[in-house]
């Protein structure tokens, strides 16, 4: 029988919950990895550890590793540090991406540390220096507002060297060498404010690929959503059908190269879901239509929001999505988003969802 | 020999930490080496690059507040106090 094991990072340390191919019926341990915030769990099949990008206001920054599913923990900052000349400070690590035992961790200031002994010792692997751009991010007294980071990193898969990061705020890149050169990958996106360079200054918030064709990428855009035919050279707006043009996680249909699944949210400084109504929204055509999905999600009165790695989606026959609100609800469907369960409550503030079946 | 006290934060991060020991050192800062030799990484969750005391972590020599170069005389009591924040 297989297990289906989701990973929830939370503000107070990460959860585990595990259910059976079937995906009804849940149970949850945890807090792990002391309370401290995790912003990122992901579990590497290669090794069948379970890693954790975690901050603590008072112990900073580290990557907890759990080698047996979360029964026993350890952590390590060894070498995640920026030089104390360089001026550049390591605020927060962001963004795990996890590829046979290799593991990259994205953090602020923006810049990528890998690991190649299993999250024992890290090295910077890029900053991104020379990228343009990079004089806005490398120069604190001229950052825009917010936080500037790595947030989000996609290995390639099949090219180890091959993989994407997105820098907040900045844009979308692309290295095919390992960090060594990079390329912007943000044409066609749209931006309603002033930019720093003619190909970066885009608010790329999250980027999902197809796993049965790497061409078709899609992309949560801070205004609008968007997709890709050739790996992200290029992108086209695919808003229109949706309530509005802001989200933060996005997810991939596995056997479907056109379905792609949103959370659309307020723009404003709310950012939660429109009206207080709970809904997925799902495209079939990549884009051309849009359906609500809210079968069993709060119709009213739901003021919550979904982060930016918070959705995920497994790769069963019959698919299953999971998703994890800001304010502790973790939601699953287990019929491609048709009906949704609530499979969790009552949970810290929730940063990250990911799913993992072990058989 | 100074009179060593750790936050109760730290403790569940290094196996055989306790929360009081005697530490033979000069400075504060000679005293979180000890540690680090004992207990590897410890110095990473007290201090940032520089290296200098993370900002939610405040130390006392005596009652008074320290930083890691604040010398220790015989007898000296630390604390390293994890700042009161969050929630």
């Amino acid at each position: 029988m297989p297990r289906t094991l989701l990973l929830v990072g939370t503000r107070k340390g990460c959860f585990l919950l595990e259910s059976d191919g079937d995906r009804r019926d849940w149970a949850l341990r945890g807090p792990f990895c002391e309370g401290w915030p995790v912003y990122h769990a992901v579990h590497d099949p290669s090794s069948g550890a379970i890693y954790a990008a975690a901050a603590s206001e008072w112990h900073g920054s580290a990557v907890w590793r759990s080698p047996d599913l979360g029964e026993t923990w350890t952590l390590s900052s060894e070498g995640l540090a920026y030089d104390a000349d360089g001026g550049r400070k390591l605020s927060k690590v962001s963004t795990l991406a996890v590829n046979n035992g290799r593991v990259l961790v994205g953090v602020e200031a923006p810049g990528i540390f890998e690991s190649r002994d299993e999250g024992a010792t890290w090295s910077v692997l890029s900053t991104l220096a020379g990228e343009p751009g990079s004089d806005v991010w490398d120069d604190p007294a001229n950052q825009p507002p917010g936080h500037l980071g790595i947030s989000a990193l996609m290995f390639d898969g099949e090219e180890p060297s091959r993989f994407w990061a997105i820098v907040q705020g900045i844009g979308l890149f692309e290295t095919g060498d390992d960090g060594t050169s990079w390329a912007p990958r943000n044409k066609g996106l749209r931006a309603d404010w002033p930019r720093p360079h003619e190909d970066v200054g885009f608010c790329v918030h999250k980027l999902v690929r197809s796993p049965v064709d790497g061409d078709r990428m899609f992309q949560q855009n801070h205004v609008g959503m968007h997709r890709s035919d050739d790996a992200g050279h290029t992108w086209v707006e695919i808003t229109e059908g949706l309530p509005t043009e802001f989200g933060f996680a996005a997810a991939t249909h596995p056997h479907d190269r056109d379905t792609f699944y949103v959370v659309p949210l307020d723009p404003g400084h709310g950012r939660c879901m429109p009206d207080g109504h709970a809904a997925v929204w799902r495209t079939r055509d990549a884009g051309e239509s849009w359906q609500r999905l809210d079968r069993g999600l709060p119709e009213r009165d739901a003021y919550v929001g979904v982060l930016r790695e918070a959705m995920a989606i497994d790769s069963y026959d019959a698919p299953g999505l999971y998703f994890g609100t800001s304010t502790g609800q973790l939601f699953a469907s287990v019929d491609e988003g048709e009906s949704w369960a609530e499979i969790a409550n009552y949970l810290p503030p929730i940063s990250s969802v990911e799913v993992a079946q072990i058989d | 020999m100074a009179d060593l006290h750790l936050p109760g934060t730290l403790t569940p991060l290094f196996a055989g930490l306790p929360r009081r020991m005697d530490v033979d050192a000069a400075t504060v800062a000679e005293a979180i080496d000890r540690l680090e030799l004992q207990w590897p990484g410890l110095r990473d969750r007290l201090c940032e690059p520089g290296p200098e005391l993370r900002g939610h972590i405040h130390v006392y020599v005596d009652r008074e507040r320290a930083t890691l170069d604040t010398p220790l005389e015989l007898g000296s009591r630390i604390d390293v106090i994890a700042a009161i924040s969050g929630g």
